[in-house]
């Protein structure tokens, strides 16, 4: 079976600086992948190419065959991506709901946008007693779950997380992680970009290693973790 | 380098030469000719300022104080414009301190500093229209004529006066090159790239924004002044205001800002173009001349924003210094 | 208290509805594409020409001529934005706002052309209403209405529909817009036609109580980047508080001084408020 998403030799950088050189990953139907690596290797320019908000200096970029290189987001996003940005990115002075609201703007889903508010609330109860209190003004964990949730809205066949953890006390980062286990319960696809080694290789099947720029390493959750590089650098082992 | 000097002399030597024409051709190719020239000061002196991303729409201002405050010393207190020039300056740059010190210190940047300094334009503006006893308010004020005399700076003979404002041209292409010299320069481009980096690389942000600031204000208000003593007749919409403080803007982009004969250029090109254009419409067709006028300002800022002369230059030396291949670098 | 400086207080109140109408548009396009539309008051000069020119020239009832002047300036804010800011979204913003100063001119010269320079007006005498001595021009009465209800519109439309929340959305994070699925052009396009929208509303009432002429502009344009800046660029509720404020200063200050003065007076209440604090009035 084709991958539901497939990079291949991707390059990306801001003006004279290059951040991905020649990054090529797949991501199978129903999968949960981790993109791991030290601050600065270039993890949220990953994402960034992926999502569409920065096109890719050359490489291809497939969702289940459509090329999405150097499409602007809002077609990546009606192609079947939801990208959580780093650090939340809610708007803060929109209410929770009006948060979600957003989160649904494609005209598909919009249309639903009713079942998908009662579905997310659903999932996240915490939100629905919150809904008219402005986005700004939540904790970090409950932040998390509107932005999680906003992403959610469209029913996205790919989820992108762009390290859900960081900024977050250990004991949010603990339910942020329980999170993101219930989202891959509920068959949910998703590409998780994580500093916090330890914790993603837990949730996901398979994981990458990213640093400088460039994949270092490949292999599932199991090997990682008794790979010795990753054990010395990212686990402290 | 020998070919560098060989085109600058082939540059320098026909513009000398356009430069030295008028004075041999009649009234009214002077009559342009001393309008380029004192444009060229203002407009220079604006780019001053501007290339260094202090967008000042008000200097209009700058251009008012230094007209009236010669005249009003004239006629009120047979003040020589040789001394009441000289004072114009000195309470021009005042003004702008004024407002530039705490916009300074505050680091009013972009879209507020272009709206402060077009609200400072605006008070010169009322201020004039408001003193009307002393000004004639809307209706303009003419300097006290005594026929022709260095005295009052009164010169009907236009070969003369295009002597003047030759003169004050230089003084702003001197001051422009005094500024690309030395280190200020240096200071403000790390200051229009990133303030905060700049004084953390220990550039005195305030100070060198105050210098340009006074430079370019004080030299606007000698425009202003030529301009009055040349048309012999001051009015508030043609020497202050929101319309002439964005002509200024305009005609120093048009020229292009980053050059030094960028603005010199672009008082050429304003000046030229809309008399042509009212010789092309005539008086049948009121507006017709600026509404091209204005038409073609949006398109320079749309398609050259560096200028006439910034994208001269670009053309000109893009065939021989062809650019470096951009190799991703990595980035360790 | 004195009958005359409570007559210039109201007088004040009444200009403030107005302007406030105005610094709502400004601020809104602001806010949402952050540039600053220098000829915005020269969108309402033209709008106002064209309520003057179908109720005088060819004489079609006022209220029909008011809604297609609105028509009109609505157009002509999305030409505004699809003409000349889009080409240049990516550079300095400072350019854009040079670009609509270079149509400021372009707008002006093209009244000049197709009406000279003459003061024109509707003709329309209304009347002047007194209440125990004090005097209020009944148009003033009415701009001051239609402004509030035109202020209150627009409230609701950002907060009510989901397009007016989109609106707010993208002034906060115009990034993520675009990762909710959002084409920000459409949002910039519908931003800019309100705007125009609202210059053309603000120029049916000014038409009641001004004559019109190409550079009538310049006469509020000023003031109305003065009330926006005061309340912070972007901010709609705090311009609107500010176009009360600089009205007053304005009228109150006209009725000790000449008029010029007063204004004089609010511009320097205006440099010195944002040497204090240049984010304004309700900024952080």
């Amino acid at each position: 079976m084709a991958a539901l998403l497939r990079l291949d030799g991707v390059n990306a950088g801001y003006g004279s600086f290059a951040a991905l050189f020649d990054v090529s990953l797949d991501v199978e139907h129903g999968e949960a992948v981790g993109v791991v690596g030290p601050n600065g290797a270039g993890k949220t320019t990953l994402m960034r190419v992926i999502s569409g908000l920065l096109p890719p200096r050359s490489g291809h970029i497939v969702l289940e065959g459509e090329s999405l290189a150097g499409a602007p987001a809002y077609r990546v996003v009606a192609a079947g991506i939801a990208h959580v940005p780093e650090n939340r990115r809610l708007f803060p002075r929109l209410t929770v709901e009006e948060n979600l609201r957003m989160g649904a703007y494609l005209s598909a889903a919009r249309r639903v946008f009713i079942e998908r508010l009662a579905w997310v609330y659903e999932l996240f109860p915490r939100l629905k007693e919150r809904r008219n209190q402005l986005a700004g003004t939540l904790s970090g964990g409950e932040q998390q779950m509107v932005a999680i949730g906003r992403a959610l809205m469209s029913k996205p066949k790919l989820l992108l997380m762009d390290e859900p953890s960081a900024g977050l006390a250990p004991l949010v980062v603990e339910q942020v992680f329980e999170l993101v286990k219930r989202i891959r319960a509920e068959g949910f696809t998703v590409l998780i970009v994580e500093q916090n080694v330890r914790q993603v290789l837990a949730v996901v099947d398979r994981a990458y290693l990213l640093e400088t720029g460039r994949i270092k390493l490949a292999g599932t959750s199991a090997a990682l973790q008794k790979n010795p590089v990753i054990q010395q650098s990212y686990l402290g082992l | 380098m020998s070919g560098a000097r060989g085109l600058r002399l082939g540059l320098y030597l026909p513009l000398a030469a356009v430069v030295i024409a008028p004075f041999f051709l009649s009234d009214y190719f002077l009559h342009l000719a001393v309008q380029i020239a004192i444009w060229s000061l203002v407009y220079t002196a604006w780019a001053l300022m501007g290339r260094f991303r202090l967008t000042s729409l008000g200097h209009g201002a700058f251009l008012g104080v230094g007209a009236y405050v010669p005249t009003l010393l004239w006629n009120n207190y047979d003040v020589t414009p040789w001394l009441g020039i000289p004072i114009a300056m000195a309470l021009s740059v005042a003004l702008a301190l004024i407002v530039g010190y705490p916009s300074s210190r505050q680091k009013v940047v972009g879209h507020y500093f272009a709206l402060i300094t077009l609200a400072l334009g605006q008070v010169v503006l009322l201020v004039i229209v408001a003193a009307r006893d002393v000004t004639g308010g809307s209706l303009g004020m003419t300097p006290h004529a005594v026929g022709r005399s260095w005295y009052a700076l009164q010169l009907p003979n236009k070969a003369e006066f295009y002597a003047v404002a030759l003169v004050a041209w230089l003084i702003g292409l001197a001051a422009w090159h005094c500024v690309e010299r030395g280190m200020i320069r240096l200071a403000l481009e790390a200051v229009a790239e990133d303030e905060d980096a700049a004084e953390a690389a220990g550039v005195n942000v305030l100070r060198e924004k105050l210098k340009v600031t006074a430079l370019s204000t004080g030299l606007t208000a000698l425009g202003g002044a030529l301009y009055a003593q040349y048309l012999m007749y001051l009015s508030p919409d043609a020497m202050s205001g929101v319309g002439i403080s964005l002509e200024i803007v305009f005609a120093a982009i048009a020229g292009g800002m980053y050059d030094m004969l960028g603005p010199t250029v672009g008082a050429a090109f304003t000046i030229l173009l809309t008399e042509g254009l009212r010789v092309l419409f005539g008086t049948n067709f009121v507006g017709a001349a600026n509404t091209i006028y204005g038409a073609l300002l949006v398109m320079f800022i749309i398609f050259m924003p560096r200028g006439i002369v910034g994208t001269a230059a670009r053309l000109w030396t893009r065939p021989r210094v062809p650019p470096a291949p951009a190799a991703p670098q990595p980035a360790e | 208290m004195d009958i005359y400086l409570l007559e210039a207080i109201i007088n004040g109140l009444l200009l403030g509805g107005v302007l406030a109408l105005l610094s709502l548009g400004l601020n809104l396009i602001f806010g949402v594409i952050d540039v600053v539309w220098i000829c915005y008051a020269e969108v309402v000069m033209a709008a106002m020409y064209a309520v003057f020119w179908l109720y005088a020239e060819w004489h079609w009832p006022l209220l029909l001529a008011c809604v297609c002047a609105i028509g009109f300036a609505t157009v002509l804010g999305l030409l505004v934005h699809v003409i000349v800011i889009e080409p240049i979204l990516g550079s300095a913003p400072i350019n854009q706002l040079l670009a609509t100063g270079g149509l400021l001119f372009f707008l002006q010269s093209l009244a000049t052309l197709l009406f000279g320079t003459d003061f024109r007006n509707l003709g329309i005498r209304l009347p002047v209403l007194e209440f125990g001595g004090i005097f209020i021009s009944f148009s003033r009465l009415i701009a001051f209405g239609v402004a509030l209800i035109g202020a209150v519109g627009l409230y609701l439309f950002l907060a009510r529909t989901y397009l007016g929340t989109a609106i707010r959305a993208i002034a906060q994070d115009r990034e993520v817009m675009g990762l909710m699925g959002a084409n920000e052009r459409g949002i910039y396009i519908l931003t800019s036609a309100i705007g125009g929208g609202l210059a053309g509303l603000a120029a049916c009432l000014l038409v009641l109580q001004y004559d019109v002429h190409p550079f009538i502009g310049l006469t509020f344009g000023p003031i109305t980047f003065m009330v926006c800046v005061l309340g912070g660029l972007g901010n709609m509720i705090g311009g609107f508080i500010a176009a009360f404020v600089i009205s007053q200063i304005i009228a109150v200050g006209g009725y000790y001084f000449p008029i010029e003065a007063a204004e004089v007076l609010a511009f320097v209440f205006f440099i010195v408020m944002i040497l204090i604090r240049p984010q304004g009035f309700l900024g952080k």
